[in-house]
């Protein structure tokens, strides 16, 4: 072996790899994960909020905290399932899927 | 993280001497709620791993998503492998510290490199298809540049996971009472399993996870936070009279000459953090750098880094405003005066303030960000190892299916190798504090190497190897030699590190620069896609449907970032 290693070796071994590639045909949607578990989690801290003792009001600076941070989820989880229903994960081979990028750049 | 948390490793370095008392002060009192939200979280972590299982088909699937996701995930992703626990909790500690000097290790410290590598580095680096950052340095420069990157890398990695892992269990001994060796084989099992099942798309989507349960849990506190000491007026009036003006403020009091706790002047923090040690961080460290180069075309994957900047912008806010509360509610938090360490100032308000229910959404993300910070070192290392270094120099030509198998078993080992590293930390914390400082001031010449290696053509390929191994050996010398024997006096370890990175950066400059004189340069041909002003034959790729819209355009977006960074130093720097 030379010591020079032929970039031509990588680039033909990732492009051959890349056809074989399942990940774009397989993988399924993060939106459905990340809006699923937020919807969970909002509805179960709203609700710790509905119920809030005085106790853990005044501990929260009188901020009923569990409530809106719950609300706040719950939006988040229903906008990531309202993404993934208007604008489904595009079929893979024709071309890739065209999806926004405007989420957390506002975080 | 490494260099971009050097405050974390001194800050977590000194938690394990009080256990003790720690456990006693900030124990939540969290209740079956929160342990209800923590558990979802576990049970959706496998879950994703479970799913992700079905895409792994070849090694390219498996180490790399196999090319092929979007520019908002893998931006995301690549913003919360950086976002770790390590990183949250000691940036809370650097601010309960230095004040306001904190933003400095994102708008200076990050922004700019970030947008360096996503519109200058990134068509290199995605464009000559390569797997990994030291494929990048076979490919430009030789294999012994090649060699000794990816075994310190491969090193470097375990040895930052480890660390993570122990952090974790501090922290979660004193927070839940759980016993140091559960958690760290808990979580360990954790990380193994979703990543030896699903590979880096299960680490990567994890992280995008992740990032939303981090900020869930850290705007209340923030919010709160800032409700208890009278909004950001009385935050600042109450710190201004005890800790004095500059502690406010960006700039305040680093002019050369003038003394300031964090023993840097605004030139040693403009070269020595805002571009040799964040530069060397951000755009050539694997555990970041992976997730751009599994994005699924050129323009995705410049814009991911670009993308994760808008965020960085802003998440200083919500880990330097509880450090400021902290230090206003207990004024003589990380002194000897206080039970209470810097590192201390965010488990202290979710205890102080939080309710169950979003303290169940705070501690979740607290464990979420440990083990996302173990898994992207994880997941970089079993990339590196495998296709670096046992698919080239030990069993090469075996079909595709082996390395698949052989990077699963490498995962296994890397865990088992933290877990150890782990329990050796919680023996040996200076030997440990030593060798993460010893391992970041690599990332150094890194950086050098591919500068010089893609403006300049005429860079030998043995340059590369020498540049990397003068650089680091002048950083290490100067850092511990140099300073730790006190030949010349710099007020505090931070600045140091910026003096070191600075002394590694010219260095290894240096060094390249004499040796390319000397030998020979790497052929023309050999170089094309590598070098900038070059370009690879069949390597331009359409532009893919629906990228050419104006909020999708790198420079844009790029510009963007830096203007509004800069935007944000105006407020704190008067």
């Amino acid at each position: 072996m030379s010591d020079s290693y032929s970039d031509r070796n990588v680039q033909r071994e990732v492009s051959e790899l890349e056809t074989k590639s399942a990940t774009a045909a397989r993988l399924f949607d993060i939106r459905r994960i990340i809006g699923g578990l937020f919807v969970v989690y909002g509805v179960i801290v709203t609700i710790a909020g509905l119920a809030a003792s005085d106790a853990e009001l005044d501990k929260a600076q009188g901020v009923n905290i569990n409530l809106w941070t719950g609300l706040g989820m719950l939006l988040l989880g229903l906008f990531f399932l309202a993404w993934l229903r208007l604008r489904p994960t595009a079929p893979p081979p024709p071309a890739p899927e065209d999806t926004g990028e405007g989420v957390g750049e506002g975080a | 993280m490494r260099t971009s948390s050097r405050a974390t490793k001194r800050v977590l370095m000194r938690t394990p001497t009080h256990p003790a008392v720690l456990a006693a002060e900030l124990r939540l009192p969290t209740n079956w709620l929160d342990y209800t939200i923590l558990g979802i979280y576990f049970v959706v972590v496998l879950g994703i791993g479970l799913a992700a299982r079905r895409s792994v088909r070849t090694s390219l699937d498996f180490f790399l998503s196999g090319r092929s996701l979007p520019a908002w995930v893998t931006g995301l992703a690549f913003i919360a492998a950086n976002l770790g626990a390590t990183e949250i909790l000691g940036m809370a500690a650097n601010s309960a510290q230095y004040g306001v000097y904190t933003t400095h290790w994102y708008w200076i410290g990050a922004i700019p490199a970030m947008v360096f590598l996503g519109l200058v580095m990134m068509p290199f680096y995605y464009g000559s298809k390569v797997r990994s950052v030291p494929e990048f340095l076979l490919l430009r420069f030789d294999k012994a540049a090649h060699l000794l990157s990816s075994v310190l890398f491969a090193f470097a990695a375990i040895l930052i996971a480890g660390v993570n892992l122990y952090a974790l269990a501090i922290v979660v001994e004193a927070l839940l009472g759980w016993p140091e060796w559960v958690a760290i084989v808990v979580a360990g099992f954790f990380v193994l399993a979703y990543i030896t099942l699903g590979g880096l798309s299960s680490a990567i989507y994890n992280e995008v996870l992740q990032f939303f349960v981090i900020l869930a849990a850290l705007i209340p506190i923030t919010i709160l936070g800032l409700r208890k000491v009278g909004g950001w007026d009385g935050l600042s009036d109450s710190l201004t009279r005890s800790r004095g003006a500059d502690f406010m403020t960006s700039w305040g009091g680093t002019g050369i000459g003038s003394a300031n706790p964090l023993g840097a002047n605004w030139l040693t923090i403009v070269l020595g953090l805002g571009f040799v040690l964040s530069f060397g961080y951000w755009t050539t460290n694997f555990a970041e750098v992976q997730r751009a180069l599994s994005a699924k075309n050129l323009s995705a994957a410049r814009r991911t880094p670009l993308i994760a900047a808008f965020p960085k912008i802003f998440i200083v806010f919500l880990v330097m405003i509880p450090g400021l509360v902290a230090a206003v509610l207990v004024p003589k938090i990380g002194t000897a005066g206080s039970d209470l360490q810097y590192n201390d100032a965010i488990p202290y308000l979710m205890q102080q303030l939080l309710p169950n229910g979003v303290l169940g959404i705070a501690v979740t993300g607290l464990l979420a960000a440990f083990m996302a910070g173990m898994a992207a070192n994880i997941s970089s290392f079993n990339t590196v190892f495998t296709t670096d270094i046992w698919a080239k120099y030990v069993v090469s030509d075996r079909e595709d299916g082996y390395y698949v198998r052989f990077g699963r078993l490498i995962t296994a080992v890397g865990v088992l190798a933290s877990i150890g590293t782990a329990f050796l930390a919680s023996s040996f914390s200076n030997i440990m504090a030593y060798l993460q400082t010893l391992f970041s001031f690599f990332n150094v010449p890194m950086f050098v190497v591919f500068i010089i290696g893609m403006f300049w053509k005429r860079a030998s390929m043995k340059s590369g190897f020498w540049g990397l191994l003068a650089g680091t050996t002048a950083a290490m010398v100067n850092y511990f030699v140099i300073y730790k024997r006190g030949i010349i006096g710099i007020p505090s370890d931070q600045g140091a590190n910026f003096v070191s990175a600075i002394a590694g950066f010219v260095a290894g400059a240096v060094v390249m620069v004499a040796v390319s004189l000397f030998t020979r340069p790497k052929p023309a041909e050999e170089l094309q896609g590598l070098v900038y002003g070059t370009r690879s034959p069949g390597l331009a790729e359409p532009p893919a449907h629906g990228d050419d819209a104006w909020y999708r355009r790198p420079a844009l977006l790029g510009w963007g970032a830096v203007v509004l960074a800069a935007a944000c130093y105006i407020p704190f720097s008067f």
